[in-house]
């Protein structure tokens, strides 16, 4: 199983850690990982602030790089609502098309596609799980509250065996955590009160670290939690996930 | 009004901010209505099914809309209801005006109306020496504030009870410092039991008109619309033309989802049923369009007419709840009004399609699955298209998708830019970036992912023993 690798710009940039977790998890769970080189943004950033007209060249960029794999995966449900949503390129529509339908988030790739819901790792911490919106209500990584529906998710299934994890259940399981892409900065003082509200009820849970799949959301809470001096410490869960040494 | 300043959502959410224990509090009291939808929803083992049917049917009637008015104002005037077709706010002013002057009204009283607000009924009829009084609790509230609502369902959530005690102080002569809900109740409740006795016309609403009957339904809790048309010689209900079901049985599916998602009842207090007026009495209905057959015909829009007016979408929205319905310069506030706004006045609620995250929460507690966040999205590129985004902005989303089309330059984009964070914080971490005004920086790491890639991979490893 050939995996195209796809990392957030920002995670390339800012949270290599978080990419290497990714990239050595995979391959762990049996997987042939290459990393496209020439990759650079899905545009979402470009797209969702209005300028998805000028998203062309990044799809094309993206079409480029990740044709020919068997499954493109990242570790980040943003991301890869965005590509699934919106990559579509007038010349090349079919490859799109192809990218679109194999493209996952990490946890719901190793559930849904690897069929793996257990994972040896060593975490002897207290969590919260911070389940970001693109991956709950976009993918579907986790039933979302306003659904009369059953309880699922995916991420929580994989922290389950996860020696040590203490994980807490929130008083407001999926709320927003109010990162939002260019509305932290154009919204500011809104995005950073609910990042604290958010922040809130993780302390009154009483947790170490705070984990989720979107660094997006996690670097905004992580700004405001440095900010506080606060001992809370944000991971993304891949970095859980491949807690343990080969 | 119209004439005011507007100030952007993000201004105004941002003074709304300044205060956090009002903040905190207008979050909590909203969540509570959220967490009781919740309960109310999840006991209904067909919820689900009960939106999908919903949406469904309010699909037909937009789609059909044009056959569905002719028959409700047909059936309506053989009931013997005055039909009036109004193209805009200003008309359908003009109309209620011309009716109050035929019966020499000066003084009329109004349950909650949201379409009113839209068209600004009150100052209009003021201008012409007519009293409005409303006879609903929050908008009487707000209307002796001088204030717009700044919720649908709530018209008054953005105000505490001292602050109620203190308008009515002001206004009704209450004791000084009495917050105690049941005596403002009461004191509001003498006050307006004057006005319903007294008033020779009564304006409701509009939840649901029925076309196979020329009938419509009125939902409130307080039973003032009832008091009110009840009570009054003339009774005129404005409505929006996409107010309209099919037939009679189509209205429980509504019924059933309308008070759960607004409030978490299992109904109004009160659904009223109007068909016919009594003897000597009368009946108007005025159908308004004010935008709505322009929304109609906006392919990716047209399901927001879908909207029952429930609120649901604004309790559960995180914006919202932090930034006040006032923040959003619109008689319909929060998301659904962030969608529905910019249909009436691009350039004026330009800002409002970006009071949001994306997060999605809106679509789905919406009883008659309106894509609100998938329309927020689309709303941002027609009015990026359209022109009414700062030039600056569109010049930096130039630059952007010309770096992050090319691996090149992104390269050593992200090296120079890593490289500023990690040699020169100052020169990111000021004043004009609002990241760093309540957070700190990302840490910057010794090399990117892609530079431990080239090291590191087993590939590039493979290769280095070939070697």
């Amino acid at each position: 199983m050939k995996i195209g690798l796809f990392i957030p710009c920002y995670v390339d940039q800012f949270y290599p850690k978080v990419a290497i977790a990714t990239y050595e998890l995979l391959q762990k769970l049996g997987c042939e990982v290459e990393f496209p080189m020439g990759q650079t943004c899905c545009g979402q950033p470009m797209a969702n602030s209005g300028y998805a007209h000028l998203t062309k060249g990044c799809d094309a960029n993206f079409i480029a790089n990740f044709t020919g794999f068997d499954y493109i995966v990242c570790p980040s449900g943003s991301c890869v609502l965005h590509v699934k949503d919106h990559l579509h390129d007038e010349k090349q529509e079919e490859k799109a098309a192809a990218i679109r339908n194999t493209v996952y988030e990490l946890t719901e790739f190793i559930t849904d596609i690897l069929k793996i819901d257990h994972i040896d790792g060593n975490f002897p911490f207290k969590v919260g799980m911070h389940q970001s919106c693109h991956g709950q209500r976009g993918l579907h990584l986790s039933q979302m509250t306003e659904l009369n529906a059953p309880f699922f998710s995916k991420p929580q299934q994989l922290l389950q065996n996860i020696k040590g994890l203490d994980l807490v259940s929130l008083s407001r399981k999926d709320e927003c955590c109010g990162f939002g892409g260019t509305f932290c900065v154009t919204e500011e003082a809104v995005s950073v009160k609910m990042g604290k509200d958010r922040i809130k009820d993780h302390e009154s849970h009483d947790v170490d670290f705070i984990t989720g799949g979107d660094m997006s959301c996690l670097m905004h809470l992580e700004g405001i939690l440095k900010r506080q001096n606060s001992r809370i410490k944000t991971i993304h869960i891949a970095e859980i996930l491949n807690s343990l040494e080969n | 009004m119209s004439s005011e300043k507007i100030i952007p959502h993000s201004e105004a959410a941002a003074k709304f901010n300044k205060d956090v224990e009002r903040v905190n509090w207008h979050d909590e009291t909203l969540w509570f209505v959220r967490e009781k939808r919740d309960r109310s929803a999840h006991q209904i083992p067909d919820w689900e099914l009960i939106r999908e049917t919903a949406s469904k049917i309010k699909n037909n009637v937009l789609s059909n809309i044009h056959d569905y008015l002719v028959q409700f104002e047909e059936n309506a005037l053989k009931n013997g209801v005055i039909v009036h077709w109004a193209a805009d706010g200003k008309e359908h002013n003009e109309i209620v005006h011309s009716i109050l002057e035929k019966h020499k009204v000066t003084q009329m009283v109004k349950s909650k109306s949201m379409l009113t607000e839209e068209c600004h009924l009150n100052d209009y009829l003021a201008e012409k020496g007519i009293e409005v009084i409303d006879s609903d609790l929050g908008e009487y509230i707000v209307q002796l504030r001088k204030e717009p609502p700044s919720h649908i369902v709530l018209p008054a959530i953005h105000l505490k009870k001292e602050d109620v005690s203190e308008t009515f102080h002001e206004h009704l002569g209450t004791e000084k410092g009495n917050f105690n809900p049941q005596y403002l109740t009461e004191s509001a409740r003498h006050s307006l039991r004057n006005t319903f006795l007294t008033r020779k016309a009564a304006l409701t609403g509009v939840n649901f008109a029925i076309a196979e009957t020329g009938e419509f339904v009125v939902c409130t809790n307080e039973g003032n619309a009832d008091m009110g048309a009840h009570l009054a010689d003339v009774h005129i209900a404005s409505m929006g033309f996409e107010k309209l079901i099919p037939q009679r049985k189509h209205l429980g599916v509504f019924l059933r989802l309308l008070a759960r998602s607004a409030t978490g009842q299992p109904i109004t207090t009160f659904s009223s049923h109007f068909k016919k007026p009594r003897d000597g009495k009368e009946i108007h209905i005025v159908i308004v369009d004010n935008g709505r057959s322009t929304q109609l015909g906006r392919p990716e829009f047209r399901n927001s007419l879908k909207c029952i007016r429930c609120g649901a979408c604004m309790n559960t929205c995180p914006v919202y709840r932090r930034s006040g319905g006032h923040s959003y310069h619109n008689a319909v506030a929060g998301p659904i009004g962030s969608i529905l706004a910019p249909n009436l006045d691009m350039s004026k609620n330009a800002d409002l399609p970006f009071a949001s995250t994306l997060c999605g929460s809106c679509t789905n507690v919406c009883p008659v699955k309106i894509d609100i966040h998938d329309q927020l999205y689309k709303w941002r590129q027609v009015l990026v298209k359209e022109g009414h985004t700062p030039t600056a902005k569109t010049a930096a989303m130039k630059t952007m998708a010309t770096v992050l089309a090319n691996p090149t330059v992104f390269n050593i984009a992200g090296k120079s830019g890593r490289f500023v964070m990690k040699n020169i914080p100052s020169l990111v971490n000021n004043k004009m970036n609002k990241w760093y005004d309540q957070r700190e920086m990302p840490a910057v790491p010794e090399e990117s992912f892609r530079e431990w890639y080239k090291k590191n991979s087993r590939a590039s490893k493979a290769k280095d023993n070939e070697q």
